[in-house]
Parts: C-alpha cells; sequence; structure tokens
C-alpha cells in the first residue's frame, strides 16, 4: 500500500494500469472481505437488472393497459385514498436505516463498540419492519384486490401480478437476509469477536444494506412511479 | 490501523442522508402533483439517477476508492445498458408483430394458424 501510494498523484487510468499491472494483489488496500462483498453485489446487480429489463419487456409488448400505480398502491387513512402512502413510508423507513447504517460504519472505525452494536440493531429492526410492510402490502394486493402471479381483476395485463410478486419478493428476501446479516455482525460485535482485527466487517455489511436500499431506489421509481 | 478504512466526518453522512428525503419527497411529489408524459419520466429518472449516485459514492465509500476497485465495479454495469436497449429494440417488434397478427386485441396470447 506505501508503494502504491508514493506513486501518486496519477490520473485514474494510470493508477487503474499500475494496480492491475503490478503482479500483486489488485484492489490495494481493500480488505479482500470488502472486494469479495463488491463483486458479489455486482454480480446481484446483474440479476436484478435482468429482473426489472424482463418487467421493461413484459410491459412494453402487452397490448393490454398496465395497472394504474396511483390506484393499485392507495392506502386508505380515514376513509381517504392516499396514493403510495405506504410506498412511501416503506421508502423512508429504508432510507433511515441506510443512515443508520452509515453511522454504525463510522462508528465502526471510532472503534466505539457500543454504538455500532445500537446502530445496527436500529438498522436491522427498521429492515425487519419493512418487510413487515410489504408482507401488508402483499395481503392487500393478494387478498384485497385479487391480484395473483396469472392474473388480476383489474382488466389490466395479467403479466402484471407475475413480474411484480417477483421482483418485490426477490427484493424482500434480500432485506430479510439483510436483518438476519446485520443481527448476526452486530451481536458479534457486542460479545468482541472482532477485537483487535479492525471493524471493516461492519462496513462489509453496510455495503449489504445500501445496496438493498439502492434497488429499492430503482423498484419505487420502475414499479410505482412509472 | 488507524490509516487503513473508511473514515470520514460525520457531517457528510447526515447531509447525504437529509439529501436523500429531499430526493425521495420530489419523486413523491411527481406523483401527487400529477406530472404526466415527458416530465414525469425525465424526473423520476433524474431523481432516481441522483439517489443511487448519493448511496453508491458516499454511503458505500465509492468516491474514496482506488479507480482499480471503481472501474472494476461499475464499468461492467455498462453492458446492462446494451442489454436494456437490445431487450426495448426486441419488445418493439414483438409488440409490432402482436398488433399486426391480433388486430385490435394484441392481448391474444395464441398464436395465429398457420398460412397454407
Amino acid at each position: 500500500m506505501a508503494e502504491a501510494s508514493s506513486q501518486e498523484p496519477q490520473s485514474p487510468i494510470q493508477s487503474t494500469l499500475t494496480d492491475w499491472s503490478s503482479d500483486q494483489t489488485v484492489f490495494k488496500g481493500v480488505p479482500w472481505g470488502k472486494a469479495m462483498m463488491w463483486i458479489f453485489l455486482l454480480s446481484d446487480t446483474f440479476i436484478f437488472t435482468c429482473f426489472l429489463i424482463s418487467y421493461m419487456t413484459v410491459r412494453m409488448t402487452s397490448g393490454d393497459p398496465w395497472p394504474e400505480p396511483s390506484l393499485v398502491f392507495a392506502l386508505t387513512v380515514f376513509g381517504h385514498d392516499v396514493p403510495l402512502l405506504l410506498i412511501a413510508i416503506m421508502t423512508f423507513i429504508l432510507i433511515t436505516s441506510s443512515g443508520t447504517m452509515a453511522m454504525a460504519v463510522n462508528m465502526g472505525y471510532r472503534e466505539n463498540k457500543k454504538a455500532v452494536f445500537w446502530l445496527m440493531l436500529a438498522t436491522a429492526l427498521l429492515g425487519a419492519s419493512f418487510v413487515g410492510m410489504q408482507a401488508f402490502e402483499w395481503w392487500k394486493l393478494i387478498d384485497g384486490i385479487g391480484i395473483r402471479p396469472w392474473g388480476n381483476p383489474m382488466e389490466a395485463a395479467p403479466q402484471f401480478g407475475a413480474i411484480f410478486f417477483m421482483v418485490t419478493g426477490f427484493h424482500g428476501l434480500h432485506v430479510s437476509a439483510g436483518v438476519i446479516y446485520l443481527f448476526t455482525i452486530a451481536i458479534r460485535v457486542l460479545i468482541g469477536k472482532y477485537d483487535g482485527k479492525g471493524y471493516d466487517i461492519v462496513e462489509i455489511t453496510g455495503l449489504y444494506w445500501h445496496f438493498v436500499d439502492l434497488v429499492w431506489v430503482f423498484i419505487f421509481a420502475f414499479f410505482y412511479l412509472w | 490501523m488507524a490509516a487503513q478504512g473508511q473514515q470520514h466526518p460525520i457531517k457528510i453522512y447526515f447531509l447525504i442522508w437529509l439529501l436523500l428525503f429531499v430526493f425521495s419527497a420530489g419523486s413523491y411529489y411527481i406523483d401527487i402533483a400529477n406530472y404526466e408524459g415527458m416530465a414525469r419520466w425525465f424526473l423520476i429518472i433524474v431523481f432516481m439517477l441522483l439517489k443511487a449516485g448519493f448511496i453508491v459514492a458516499i454511503f458505500m465509500h465509492m468516491k474514496w476508492e482506488r479507480p482499480a476497485l471503481i472501474f472494476a465495479i461499475l464499468l461492467p454495469t455498462l453492458f446492462l445498458l446494451v442489454f436494456m436497449y437490445l431487450m426495448a429494440f426486441e419488445s418493439d417488434y414483438a409488440y409490432a408483430t402482436r398488433v399486426l397478427y391480433f388486430g385490435a386485441d394484441p392481448d391474444v396470447v395464441a398464436l395465429p394458424p398457420a398460412p397454407h
């Protein structure tokens, strides 16, 4: 790492070429766990993008109208239909959890174990509440409106249910896995498993969690607003 | 140990946190205000990319990584844009074919009888 930094400053291209041709570790100064998490996230990006592209394809080729998101995803509060209210709450919860996660990573590098534990716990609980709200949303769609993967009573494109449940379900699965991951790492931090080894693991967990938030940004734009 | 890792002032996280709230409120407003057509699509995409960019750059610390890692992770996603373009092209064709063969009712999934 010292060798690499002695050659700076140089252009990003030069730096990349130097790193890749150095006959040693390419990602200098990056813990291997972090590099592997980034590569996993890249592969996950490909999976989610393939899902979103298949959604685009289904929607573009369908001659039937697509369900009106404002009507399908409305929430009735005190007798008024508020469009996208539940989705807005879910979005803000996920952003808030991203904020607490970023703080946890920061506290990790300050070696403040207690703060890391509580912030990660808060992140996990916010994530769990997100999954709960998603379950509620699915219940409303399945039981309330009667949407199925093979059709819906709205005379809209029958593919809507299939693609919607697949993409939001896969995202919900990622959130659920993230909640378990967060709980596990939070407890391991608290009992001192990473004492003296550095807190890279908190940043790696954070990368996964921010990615879940990142995917939601795209789902929010394409499924609920488009 | 001290020099290693991603340690940045807390202020920047709060700033980005706030910005994400503002952008989300913005995209929610697009829906409430009933923006239609190009304005709607343009604003949705802009807010989406701004949010995604800030999450990756600041929360995921991509801004402070070495270029070797940045390029290794971000450049492959360009293939996805190519894939998206290909499928959009194909979708236009599939839709046109459905309208051509199924006329006014393009949603019928059964294949037309083979011509003799």
